[in-house]
């Protein structure tokens, strides 16, 4: 039997725009395409696309597989599946990465199933072991401050669905050179089952937890859902948005979309308080990215702070008003309302 | 209609209990629970039948106490329940799980044709996502993951439309009938159980399966043998620096933070307006 070679990576595509997690996925397949010694491809699917290629071989790949029909217009995945499928199987990928969002884990799970093959979720750290040509994929394991490692020894391709912002991009280099390797696809609009009526993006402004430059992210710490205004109140006070912890979500002071780690977002800030928050490594892999890490914890011991910048061992509810005391003082020093953003 | 919704009995991972020597979970601290988005999955069948008539069963796969989440799901409205278990089926990754349960689904089928099959976005346990797409694959139905609402339901057409959350905002998707659903917490309330079905649930004796009861199977899709996954190690995680602890009385920590703070004071619009 030939053998599975190269390393592939998912290009994911909204609205004309590759999106963040593909290319960070070809910084992270980057390295394990050079550590293999194998060339790293991306898979790019849609309608109109294809002069996205170029953007994918100068952020890393040394080729790339295109089909640019219009019944791959919109994410289907009837339609993505039977692409995926179609070129993984002509040309036998041994590692094959997707990002870990809504489209990307549906087609993999979909792909992972006709291929039968194995597909790891949710993945926070990459690595392969050279010599048994094994993808390391590992991600926080069920409870506890405690990774694992899935292996995938006997099926191929190795599949995994990584999170968005735990793997960097490199910097596009416009001089580096690649292969366009164009696809046809057999398919019939009449043959599709399911048909994508409309997009509705979201114009509200919402939470946007994953641009902000400061995030105020509070934990089961503060006690109760008054005790959580203050997170609130120091977020507007100095213009930042609020995250949480899973706890706080489940306990319903706050909606899910705030929610920061492993099944929430994950954020790269600027500038990360963690207040009343643990630090379990469900958490810590969504924020520990963030440049200045903030932790204000009562309990010395608490895993927060080591990942934390600076570290505050005192109680939320007599430093946070303080804080906030502080900030407002220097408002009103600059004449009040002054935005430095 | 007939909705088969999977539903899966996990560890409660709210009240789970960290063994802070071994740094592994303390099983017996979590009581078994219905996995919460599979609870709304059953409210969401129910909430359909209750608008076109029509069967709500629910199909589980896991040792003979993973009744309860059965019974669970009966209080909540659904009409009968199917446990498959059996050791053959330990130690299943996704790919074996989504095996097992679409050899159930086929048998449930051949009694009463199944429309639609509804999962749970991800089980709290494992966290994958990854079973009900699997499932829709070797149903070859129609996956449509993500689902925050089912908008319509067409009978004579045959077909629903639904909207599926994205990164940004929803898409609304149009279906041809049988797919399969996994949902959102947001599609919908859990509404407290009527007192007939908490009787009717206290009651229930679900259908039990062993692997010989669900015809031609092919052993090898099961269980650990059927699992391209395993886990090859556990490791704590390589642990980080840590900062520096801001020590001293509170005033003194105070006054440090703000220094470090007022270092970045780019990044912050001072609103003193309240
Ligand atoms: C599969 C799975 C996925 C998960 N995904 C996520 C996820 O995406 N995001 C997430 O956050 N969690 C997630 N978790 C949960 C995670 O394991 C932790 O249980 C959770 O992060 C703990 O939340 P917490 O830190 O707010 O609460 P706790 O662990 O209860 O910590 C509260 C902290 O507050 C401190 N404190 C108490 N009182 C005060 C006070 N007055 N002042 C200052 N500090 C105080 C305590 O010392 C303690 O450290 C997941 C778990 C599992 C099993
Ligand atoms: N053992 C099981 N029995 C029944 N349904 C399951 C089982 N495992 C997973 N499921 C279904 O698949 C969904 C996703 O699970 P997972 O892929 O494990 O995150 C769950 O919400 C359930 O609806």
């Amino acid at each position: 039997m030939e053998e599975n070679r190269g390393v592939w990576v998912f290009i994911e595509v909204n609205e004309g725009k590759i999106e963040d997690v593909s290319l960070e996925l070809l910084g992270a397949g980057r390295k394990l395409a050079d550590k293999l010694n194998v060339p790293l491809s991306g898979i790019l699917l849609g309608y109109g696309v294809k002069d996205l290629a170029c953007q994918v071989i100068y952020s890393g790949a040394d080729a790339v597989y295109v089909i640019d029909q219009p019944i791959l217009k919109h994410y289907r995945t009837e339609a993505f599946m039977k692409a995926v499928i179609q070129l993984a199987e002509k040309y036998r990928p041994e590692i094959f990465l997707y990002g870990a969002t809504p489209n990307g884990k549906d087609l993999a799970s979909a792909v992972a199933t006709d291929l039968s093959t194995g597909l790891t979720a949710d993945t926070t750290m990459l690595d392969v072991d050279v010599d048994k040509r094994l993808l390391e994929a590992s991600r926080p394991a069920f409870g506890g401050n405690i990774m694992a490692t899935i292996l995938c020894k006997k099926h191929r391709p190795q599949m995994a669905t990584v999170r968005p912002k735990v793997m960097k991009a490199l910097e596009p280099d416009i001089s580096r050179k690649g292969s366009i390797i164009e696809e046809d696809l057999n398919l019939k609009e009449e043959d599709m089952r399911t048909k994508v009526l409309e997009i509705v993006k979201n114009v509200t402004k919402k939470t946007n937890l994953a641009e902000a430059h400061v995030i105020v992210a509070g934990g089961k710490g503060l006690g109760d859902l008054q005790g959580f205004q203050l997170i609130h109140e120091l977020a507007d006070t100095i213009g930042a948005s609020v995250g949480a912890s899973r706890d706080v979500v489940e306990a319903g002071w706050l909606p899910h979309e705030y929610q920061v780690g492993q099944t929430g977002e994950t954020v790269t800030p600027k500038v990360y308080f963690a207040i009343g928050i643990s630090g379990a490594i469900q958490h810590v892999v969504g924020m520990k990215n963030s440049e200045l890490i903030i932790a204000i914890n009562k309990d010395p011991k608490a895993p927060i702070f080591d990942v934390a910048t600076y570290g505050i061992v005192g109680d939320a509810h007599e430093i946070i008003p303080k804080l906030i005391q502080q900030f407002k003082e220097i408002g009103r020093e600059k004449g009040g309302e002054i935005n430095y953003a | 209609m007939h909705i088969v919704v999977c539903v899966k009995q996990v560890p409660d991972t709210k009240i789970i209990k960290i063994n802070p020597k071994t740094n592994t979970l303390d099983r017996r601290s979590a009581p078994a629970i219905l996995n919460p988005y599979d609870a709304h999955a059953v409210q969401e069948a129910v909430r359909i039948k209750n608008l076109t008539g029509g069967t709500v069963s629910v199909l589980s796969m896991g040792p003979p106490q993973a009744v309860a989440v059965i019974k669970k799901s009966i209080e909540i409205g659904a009409d009968r329940g199917f446990l498959i278990s059996d050791r053959a089926f330990a130690g299943a990754d996704t790919l074996a799980t989504s095996y097992a349960l679409s050899k159930a689904l086929e048998k449930i089928s051949m009694d009463l044709e199944v429309d639609m099959v509804i999962c749970g976005k991800h089980a709290i346990d494992g966290d994958t996502g990854q079973v009900g797409p699997g499932i829709a694959r070797r149903l070859d139905i129609p996956p449509i993951t993500n689902v925050i609402e089912v908008t319509r339901i067409n009978l004579p057409e045959g077909n629903l439309i639904v909207k599926r959350k994205q990164i940004s905002g929803y898409e609304l998707i149009q279906s041809e009938l049988p797919c399969l659903l996994t949902v959102e917490k947001d599609i919908n309330d859990i509404e407290y159980a009527p007192m007939p079905n908490m009787i009717k649930a206290a009651r229930y004796e679900p259908v039990v399966w062993s692997v010989s009861d669900l015809g031609e199977v092919d052993r090898k899709q099961l269980g650990l043998k059927g699992s391209p996954t395993i886990v090859g190690k556990m490791f704590t995680p390589p642990k980080l620096e840590g900062g520096k602890m801001i020590e001293g009385a509170l005033e003194e920590q105070l006054n440090e933070l703000m220094d470090i703070l007022m270092e970045r004071k780019d990044l912050f619009s001072f609103n003193n307006s309240k």
